[in-house]
């Protein structure tokens, strides 16, 4: 796939501030791109140079080969849902929706015709004459979504667009918007700081800290094999244990565990000597009565307990490792939910490990 | 009843405050020179006497043109603080804004004698009808960009970005998105300012040239107690424009709040 957005060293400054640091970035047509980072971290920033909002310090961005330098907003080939939602409150819906087709040279009906189709994409269908301040949350939000689409724009840009709604809502609108972005197969941004949300929605995502971009990748390469200790603590729950790497990057000697043999995929890009290792709740178990570690165990005391009803998180304490390790368990059929104090036996397996830099 | 007192206390009030302004029409439709009761008889003479009097009419023109011109300016001026106070960022906002607004409690005294002599004195202008305006405009900016910031408080300061994004330019989503929406608080202070500007003597009084404001022909006539009535007549006038004025006001900051689909949270009225 070509890269429908490419910037190259972008840089952004606010007086003294830096809000963006050299940005290198590709984003492929049709794709479903994230910005994932804290607040803060220049991700509202990017998409707003990218439609033309703000203005960049030095760097190239251009969008479909065409560089964007002094481009107006208006004259970009982007559109963008507001966090906000930006609805225009004095108009009905169907005005807002065509609002930006007030320069195109189709008849009435035609447009008119345009604004019920895209109404009716982002299921509103009927709701044309109605006021815009009268309608839910969800509801403007659906208004901004239509409002964009129907200039049909290579790219849409979502700055944060679910966080106010709440989650029933956030979940039902994430599956919506997957779902219309594969109909209408235009190139989505979506600015978020829901890491969960960026995994659920995006076919790629980028990981922001304080104007750079941590990592670029798919939600499971982000999620199995971050290539910072930083994205791997934003990204999920993560406990990390101190190591060292052997020379030939085949073995690691891991603090509390003792020494587990690697492959070559799970030390790639870490050079030898001491390392951090990561190892996911969910890879880490829990041995009940009679059950047997599928490959390595080690003895510890639980430390903390908290139920989610479906799932239970423990802390066991091992010795010789400095912070408790966060387990996470399934509840299934006729398993206890175990008590702080009483002794755990934790299986753990060397192909979960993440090796990371430190 | 528990709240009898309170209620006598604030009847009594608004008797203080009306009263007075209630003795205007009862004296301009009194058919005598002298201004005491009892009443002598019903008359609109004194209104047909303010209608032939052609240095009052004068007057009168002199103090709607300075108003209308005041209100206009003010209004511009108001517009431009108060969006650059809701929609930029820049170093020093909070004190510029504050800086901006002091006029308002400025002693009219001492800013009609400083601008007396700065116009005369320091710029050489002779006095006129816009050395009026432009002291009128100082005085009434404050009032608009109060007016005029509560109206862009409650925009949403990404709806100018939004239209731009959907095509228009910087000036086409003003004009398309934020005047409309605007548009009743503009009109609430161009109406105050007008009033404000109307009635206003003591900088008239310092400032104005050879044709006096109506303000300061009012005073003048005072010298001559059988003009009374006449003043009376043209008070009456005055009072009903400015109750007529603020309602007008007051109903288009109405309608700005539902149209935006904002609650009501207080006004003027």
């Amino acid at each position: 796939m070509t890269a429908l957005i490419e910037l190259e060293g972008v840089n952004k400054h606010y007086g003294d501030y830096h809000a963006l640091r050299d940005i290198d970035l590709d984003i492929r047509a049709g794709e479903f791109f994230s910005l994932l980072g804290p607040s803060g971290c220049g991700k509202t920033t990017l998409l707003r140079a990218i439609a033309g909002l703000e203005d960049v310090t030095s760097g190239a961005l251009r969008i479909d080969g065409r560089d964007m330098k002094g481009v107006a907003p208006n004259h970009r080939p982007t559109n963008m849902v507001f966090q906000s939602y930006a609805v225009f409150p004095h108009l009905t819906v169907a005005e807002n929706v065509g609002f930006g087709l007030r320069r195109d040279p189709r008849s009435r009906t035609e447009k008119a015709r345009a604004v019920e189709t895209a109404l009716e994409m982002v299921g509103l269908g009927g709701y044309g004459k109605r006021r815009a301040h009268a309608l839910s949350g969800g509801q403007r939000q659906r208004v901004a979504l239509a409002r964009a689409l129907i200039l049909e724009p290579k790219v849409l840009l979502l700055d944060e667009p679910l966080s106010a709604l709440d989650r029933l809502m956030r979940e039902q609108m994430q599956l919506e918007l997957i779902r219309l972005q594969r109909q209408v197969g235009i190139t989505f941004i979506l600015v978020t700081h829901d890491q969960e949300e960026a995994l659920v929605m995006s076919d790629r995502i980028a990981v922001m800290f304080e104007g750079e971009i941590g990592q670029v990748a798919d939600p499971e390469t982000l999620y199995r094999k971050p290539a910072t200790r930083r994205v791997a603590q934003f990204i999920g729950k993560m406990n990390f244990l101190d190591g060292r790497l052997s020379a030939d990057g085949r073995a690691v000697e891991i603090a509390g565990l003792g020494r587990a043999g690697i492959t070559e995929e799970i030390s790639r890009g870490v050079s030898s000597g001491p390392v951090a290792i990561g190892i996911r709740p969910e890879t880490l178990a829990i041995l009940f009565e009679g059950e047997s570690a599928p490959r390595r165990e080690a003895e510890g005391v639980i430390s903390e307990v908290v139920y989610y009803g479906d799932m239970t998180y423990y802390d066991v304490r091992v010795d010789g490792i400095e912070k408790p390790l966060t387990v996470s368990m399934k509840n299934l059929i006729g398993r206890p939910v175990l008590d702080v104090g009483a002794p755990a036996r934790l299986g753990w397996d060397e192909r979960a490990l993440v090796l990371l830099p430190r | 009843m528990k709240g009898a007192p309170l209620r006598v206390y604030a009847i009594l009030y608004l008797l203080f405050l009306y009263a007075p302004i209630a003795l205007l029409p009862l004296f301009a439709f009194n058919d005598a020179t002298i201004i005491a009761f009892p009443l002598k008889g019903f008359t609109t003479h004194w209104f047909t006497d303010l209608a032939a009097n052609t240095a009052l009419r004068q007057a009168v023109g002199n103090s709607l043109f300075i108003a209308a011109m005041t209100a206009v300016f003010a209004t511009l001026l108001g517009l431009c603080a108060a969006r650059a106070g809701a929609m930029a960022r820049f170093p020093g906002k909070g004190g510029i804004i504050g800086f901006v607004m002091l006029p308002l409690v400025l002693p009219e005294i001492i800013v009609a004698v400083s601008l007396l002599i700065v116009m005369r004195q320091v710029l050489g202008l002779n006095l006129s009808n816009w050395t009026v305006i432009a002291a009128h405009v100082l005085i009434c900016a404050p009032f608009s960009i109060a007016i005029l910031n509560g109206a862009f408080q409650n925009l949403d300061p990404s709806i100018e970005e939004a239209a731009m994004d959907l095509g228009e330019s910087r000036f086409s989503a003003f004009r398309l998105v934020t005047l409309p929406l605007v548009w009743p608080g503009i009109v609430s202070s161009l109406l105050i300012a007008f009033t404000i500007s109307l009635d206003e003597f003591i900088i008239a009084f310092f400032l104005t040239g050879a044709n006096p404001t109506m303000p300061v022909y009012i005073w003048g006539l005072l010298r001559f107690p059988a003009q009374l009535p006449v003043v009376m007549a043209l008070g009456t006038i005055l009072v009903a424009l400015s109750v007529v004025l603020l309602v007008i006001a007051e109903l288009f900051r109405r309608r700005g709040l539902a149209r935006a689909g904002i609650k009501d949270t207080g006004g003027f009225l």
